[in-house]
This record gives C-alpha cells, sequence and structure tokens, in this order.
C-alpha cells in the first residue's frame, strides 16, 4: 500500500524544515522530498531602499553567516559605486571571510555533526546533541567551542561585533585594524590549529565506523561549482566561478558576473526554496553541488602547505582523478577548508601593508546594475542589485548557498531513503540517518543555532486516499 | 527679571518669569523626554512627550509650551504621565517602519533613546507598515519618510534659521508628510541651499547623509547655538565640540 512518511522538523540544521518520504505498493520508497517550509521575501522587501543600506540589511538573512552576506552585498555595492576598493580592505573582507568560514565550519562539525559522529547515528536522540557530548566527551565539545570562538573573534575584533557586523560597506570596509587587535588574533592562532589538527583525527577514525554506510549518504555523479583563483587555486572571495562536471572536465570558468548565462532557477509548488540548476543541462539534469566539497572539487589546489597535503588524501576518495562525489566527504572538506582558513589568516596577519587607515573608496552611484558574488561557508552566494540614478533598489536578486544544493539534497534523501526505509517500519536510527544526510550540507535555512536539545519529530504515514494510517510523535 | 517659586514633584524650586516649564524642570537635573523640542527653534508643542501633570486637578500640559508661573504644582513622572509618554512613543513606532537594527542612526537615535528609557520592550498596536518611499535625489542628503516621526525640527530650522523655508508639511493625520518645495523630489528643489542643517536637527535616522551605513551616521547640534549667538550677539563661541550621542 502507497503512503507518505513525514520527518517534521528536521532539527540540526539551521532553519525550518520537513522531509516527505512517498512509499510505493511494494513499500519501498518511491520518491523523497526535503521541504523547506520557511519564507522571507528579503528580494521583495530590500526594492525600494538604498544599495549603501544593503549590506546591513541583507546580514540579518543569517546570524550563522551575515559575514558572508555582507561581503556579497559590499561587493555588489563596489561595482554600482564602479570603484577599485583599497587592496587592505579587500584583505581586511577576505581576514573576515576566513574567520567566517572558521567559526560556521567549527558549528557544524562540532555542535551539529559531531553528536552523530561520535555518539552514532542509533544512539539515543534525548543525548544526542551537544549537550550529550559535553558528558561523554567533554574536551571535544569545549574544542568546537574554542575553535568557533576563535572565528567568532575575528570577526568581532575587526567589525566590532560577532553577528551582523556593518563593517564592510560599498567602497570597502569601515574600519582599519589595530596592531593591538591583529595581535589579538595572532595569539589564538596556535590552539586553533591544535583543535582542527584533533578534528581531522576525529573524523578519519569515524571513517571507518561509516565505511559501510557513507556511500548512502548521497553520493551520486553530478556538477559542482565554486569560486577559485585565477590560477585555479581554491578562493572564497573573488576570482572566476569555475564549473565541472563529473569526471572533473572544467565547464565553466567564468566571470562571477556573467552567471546568468549558466545558472538558472526553478521553483516547485511544495517548498519554499528555489532550485538553481546548470543551463546548458537544463532541469533537473543540471543539478550543481556548492560548498566545502564542491570548491574542493574545483580548485587545483588549495595554496597553503597543510592544506593542499590534506586536499591529496581528501582526492583519494574520488575516483582515478575524478571530482570525489560522496556527500559525506563534506566533512572532511569542510575540516581542510577551516585548516586554509587558519594558515591564511596567519600568513596575512604578517602583512605589513594590512594596518593602516585607507580603507575606503568615496564614491556615488556609477553603475545600475552590481553583481556580488563571493564563497559563503555553504557555498557560492550570489547578490545582484539593480538601481535607479539615485542608488535606489528597484530590484534585488540573491542566490543563496543552500538553495544551490537544493537539487542535491533531495537527491541525498532519496538515496538514504532506499537503503534504510522499507514498508517493515521507522526505527529513530534511520530517520536520523536521513537527516545527517541533510546536515551533511551544513544547510542554512534561516538564521538560527538554537535547534539544540531533543529531536522533535513528528511521522506520518499516509495512504494514497490521505487516510492517516500511521502516527508517531517525539517531542 | 522676577524670581517666581514652583512646585515641582513636591518640591519648591525656583525659576525665572517667562521660562518655560521645560526649561525649569530641566535646570533642576529632571530627565523629562522630548523629540520635537530642540534648544534653538521655536516651540511646536507637537510630540507631547514632556507633558506634566498640574495640580489641582492633574490637568495636563505641555512643558515646552507652558510658561512657568508663580505658585504652579506640577509632576513630571507620575504613573499615568509615564504610561502615556510609553503610549506616545508606540504610537510613533506604530505609525511608520521604524527599523533600529538596520538604521543609520541605530545607537544615537532620539527616539530610539526615549523608547529605551522608558523601558518600552515591545508595541502594543497594530504596525501599520505604510508603503513610504526613500527620496535619494539630493545629491549629499536622503529623506527616509519610514522614519519620519513628523517633529518638524527640519522644518523650523530651515524657515528660522537658514531662511530657506524648504521644508514643509502637508497632508493630515496618517497621511502627513514633510515634504520640499510644492512636494517634489528634493534633488528638484529650488529653494534648497544644500546646507544641511535639517539633517543635523532631525532626531531618527528620516534624514541623513547619502552613502551612510547602518549606525554610521552622527548628527550634531551644537551648530544652532554657534549661529544663534553670532547673530544675536555677535559671539562665536563653540560651546561643546563634541558630537551630540544620546540625543539630549
Amino acid at each position: 500500500m502507497a503512503r507518505t512518511v513525514t520527518i517534521d522538523p528536521v532539527t540540526r540544521i539551521e532553519g525550518h524544515a520537513k522531509i516527505t518520504l512517498m512509499l510505493g505498493d511494494d513499500g519501498k520508497v518511491a520518491d523523497a522530498r526535503f521541504h523547506v517550509v520557511e519564507f522571507r521575501g528579503f528580494e521583495k522587501f530590500c526594492v525600494g531602499r538604498s544599495f549603501w543600506e544593503m549590506p546591513g540589511i541583507t546580514a540579518r538573512v543569517c546570524g550563522i553567516c551575515p559575514v558572508s552576506h555582507i561581503l556579497a552585498s559590499a561587493k555588489a555595492g563596489d561595482q554600482i559605486l564602479g570603484v577599485r576598493i583599497p587592496a587592505r580592505a579587500e584583505k581586511l573582507r577576505r581576514l573576515m571571510n576566513w574567520g567566517q568560514l572558521v567559526q560556521s565550519h567549527a558549528l557544524s562539525f562540532f555542535h551539529l555533526s559531531a553528536p552523530d559522529l561520535l555518539l552514532g547515528m542509533d544512539s539515543d536522540p534525548a543525548t544526542r546533541n551537544i549537550m550529550g557530548l559535553i558528558q561523554t566527551n567533554p574536551s571535544v565539545a569545549r574544542s568546537g567551542i574554542r575553535l568557533r570562538q576563535f572565528g567568532q573573534e575575528v570577526i568581532r575584533l575587526l567589525g566590532g561585533q560577532s553577528v551582523h557586523p556593518a563593517w564592510a560597506v560599498a567602497g570597502g570596509v569601515r574600519d582599519p585594524l589595530t596592531p593591538e587587535k591583529r595581535n589579538q588574533i595572532k595569539r589564538g592562532l596556535p590552539e586553533a590549529f591544535d583543535i582542527v589538527d584533533l578534528a581531522l583525527d576525529l573524523l578519519k577514525d569515524s571513517y571507518d565506523q561509516f565505511e559501510s554506510e557513507a556511500p548512502s549518504y548521497g553520493d551520486f555523479p553530478s556538477l559542482f561549482m565554486g569560486l577559485v583563483t585565477p590560477d585555479g587555486g581554491l578562493e572564497h572571495y573573488d576570482g572566476l566561478l569555475r564549473v565541472v562536471d563529473e569526471e572533473g572536465r572544467v565547464l565553466e570558468n567564468a566571470n562571477p558576473a556573467d552567471f546568468k548565462r549558466f545558472i538558472g532557477e526553478a521553483v516547485e509548488p511544495w517548498t519554499y526554496l528555489k532550485f538553481p540548476y546548470y543551463k546548458p543541462m537544463g532541469y533537473p539534469q543540471g543539478m550543481y553541488r556548492v560548498g566545502p566539497l564542491a570548491r574542493l572539487n574545483v580548485c587545483d589546489y588549495a595554496g597553503t602547505p597543510r592544506a593542499d597535503r590534506e586536499l591529496r588524501q581528501f582526492r583519494r576518495y574520488g575516483q582515478r582523478g575524478k571530482p570525489v562525489s560522496g556527500s559525506f566527504h563534506y566533512h572532511y572538506a569542510r575540516l581542510i577548508e577551516i585548516l586554509f582558513s587558519l594558515e591564511k589568516i596567519e600568513e596575512t596577519l604578517e602583512d605589513e601593508n594590512l594596518l593602516g587607515t585607507h580603507v575606503r573608496s568615496v564614491s556615488d552611484v556609477n553603475e545600475r546594475i552590481g553583481i556580488g558574488v563571493s564563497e559563503a561557508p555553504r557555498g557560492t552566494l550570489f547578490h545582484e542589485y539593480e538601481v535607479d540614478e539615485n542608488g535606489v533598489l528597484q530590484k534585488v536578486n540573491m542566490i543563496i548557498a543552500t538553495g544551490q544544493n537544493n537539487l542535491a539534497m533531495n537527491r541525498t534523501v532519496q538515496q538514504l531513503a532506499h537503503a534504510y526505509v522499507n514498508g517493515d517500519g521507522l526505527s529513530e536510527g534511520v530517520l536520523n540517518r536521513i537527516e545527517h544526510g541533510i546536515r551533511l550540507f551544513d544547510p542554512c535555512l534561516s538564521c538560527s543555532t538554537h535547534a539544540v536539545g531533543k529531536m522533535p519529530m513528528h511521522v506520518q504515514l499516509v495512504a494514497p486516499n490521505g487516510e492517516l494510517v500511521d502516527e508517531v510523535v517525539r517531542d | 527679571m522676577a524670581v517666581i517659586t514652583v512646585t515641582i514633584n513636591d518640591e519648591l524650586v525656583s525659576g525665572r518669569e517667562g521660562q518655560s516649564l521645560l526649561e525649569l524642570v530641566r535646570e533642576q537635573g529632571i530627565d523629562l523626554p522630548t523629540l520635537c523640542h530642540l534648544d534653538g527653534l521655536e516651540e511646536r508643542g507637537g510630540c507631547r512627550l514632556c507633558m506634566v501633570e498640574m495640580a489641582p486637578g492633574n490637568r495636563l500640559a505641555a512643558a515646552c509650551v507652558t510658561p512657568a508661573q508663580e505658585g504652579m504644582v506640577i509632576y513630571t513622572h507620575s504613573e499615568r504621565l509615564v504610561k502615556y509618554r510609553r503610549m506616545i512613543l508606540e504610537l510613533l513606532f506604530a505609525e511608520r517602519n521604524h527599523v533600529c537594527a538596520v538604521c543609520v542612526m541605530n545607537g544615537r537615535c532620539e527616539l530610539q533613546y526615549e523608547a529605551y528609557t522608558i523601558g518600552m520592550d515591545h508595541v502594543r498596536y497594530d504596525y501599520l507598515t505604510p508603503d513610504l518611499p526613500m527620496d535619494a535625489s539630493h545629491d549629499r542628503f536622503v529623506i527616509d519618510h519610514n522614519r519620519c516621526i513628523l517633529c518638524t525640527r527640519c522644518v523650523r530650522v530651515c524657515d528660522s534659521v537658514e531662511g530657506a523655508h524648504t521644508w514643509d508639511v502637508m497632508g493630515r493625520g496618517v497621511n502627513c508628510r514633510v515634504i520640499t518645495d510644492l512636494n517634489q523630489p528634493w534633488g528638484t528643489s529650488q529653494s534648497c541651499t544644500s546646507c544641511g542643517k535639517c539633517v543635523q536637527v532631525c532626531p531618527t535616522g528620516a534624514l541623513h547623509a547619502k552613502g551612510s551605513t547602518v549606525a554610521e551616521m552622527v548628527k550634531r547640534h551644537d551648530f544652532l547655538q554657534w549661529i544663534l549667538d553670532g547673530r544675536e550677539n555677535h559671539q562665536w563661541t563653540m560651546r561643546n565640540g563634541e558630537p551630540m550621542e544620546s540625543g539630549r
């Protein structure tokens, strides 16, 4: 008998979502959907505001990665001004972006995913969270909190506050870095490096445990997209937008401002999250992934010694020079990016031109369209603004990283459901595995990390005629 | 000038005949909130935040436009007054779109300061959320009607200090707006001298310098006393070189 299973809400992700599993007459999973049930409306209500305000407004899209929105928005603003920002301002913006990658990736790995990896997918959901981790592995939990704190401190020292720092603006940044603050960041680096070493060891240990399961966690061929430096290195702030296929062939190596030529957006009636796709291959075949896994797949090299060493190991998980296709390796990619960010922060702090007061270029509206592209922790972020001659916004378009992973997340849910769900019933561990499949992408559906604690879940089995066959509620 | 005696909050105080109750109350170190009042501009009595209770009968009067008189007995912070002040502030917030977190004046806004001081942690009235425009047509300044509280400081400073009378008010009730010239884009105004006095006296983020970002706008009121002292007394002494921080 055909029926539907609903997981609502999905926990330990940033935002609100539910999952529906549709079972066919044979009791096997016929289809699976990941629904994003939030509606925000930023693209609409920002119209009529001035582009100057946009970094401050769009930062509010998210409390985890406000820096990403601030940077993409400020970059779009730079284009509207038509100015080249001071080189120092660009270095400072990059510094903040790396701080953001560290804190966000640390949150994803330690706070949200480590409970599954260290306590087990089938462990008691009442303690399978950061609190449980504090009880069983206090040093690991503490390390995770400390690493996130380091990233937050980088943001706070640069921008005055760790959440929503109104610091990067059209034309540059508002405040320079002082020698005292630079030294303060430097002092935190040794501990941060130690913690990322610990995290890499923990993850590699858990690989043995997950060897048999890992292929079910969203391992499929797809395109990958991310920024690279002009010569193909790992990049998070600027550079070229590269798309590679499942064989590792480079399909695009484009100016990010040209993204509309090859990226389209599809809409489905059952979710508020749009479905970006690679236009030349159509929808939904043009599925691509973004984020840490994609960035490490599209780049030719990382560009820092330790990250490059880890990257070589990481690539062994791909088949014969092909991109790494298993979404389970998002975890590993995330840790490599933390390492890379720490190395880049260390390198940048030594730059003698980093300090100094000229950090903002001043101008007025010179261009009507501004497109700002940067790499958020979860993937490529696009802000596109169209303004009138006074700088008042006429049109706003934002393409968020999580949206671009939407097709891949749905595919991952389907794959996990096929592997673990059958007509016999649903165990807690199975549902958690499906949730973990979503967590791999670290989706940021809104702006909160308050989903800590017991996992409330609502599972419904619905017959084809809509009749409720069975229901399990846990709160 | 004759000395008068007034009872404020059950204490006898001395004042000068002809001074306003607001001035007298503030001379005693009592914090009486205002939004439309600004030292140096003629009074309007529009915001009603400075209302006091006058005995007998507990009649309400706006302190800024009420002259202090011999034998007056007034109360400045009765339960009723605090309740009304909070209500007035909530109505101001409900009437337009005040979003402090993304405002250029966040942290320095007088409206925000008053709401904060009185402990306004939420608004009990339905927000009107009107669809109001932002006029950025001026080369240097922007008027965002979403943040305007119609205090008319801009109208008064433009008329009486600058002498241009670019600003005025049109419409009634919730449809009331400040306008430039004959309700045309600010950038096309022929009377505006681009002096920026209106921007400096605006208590909220409604008038701000073009290009300001969140919490970046700093306004200074001290120019007003500078000009008035010079005009009236031919004395040019900067009394306070520091920018206004909290608004008052």
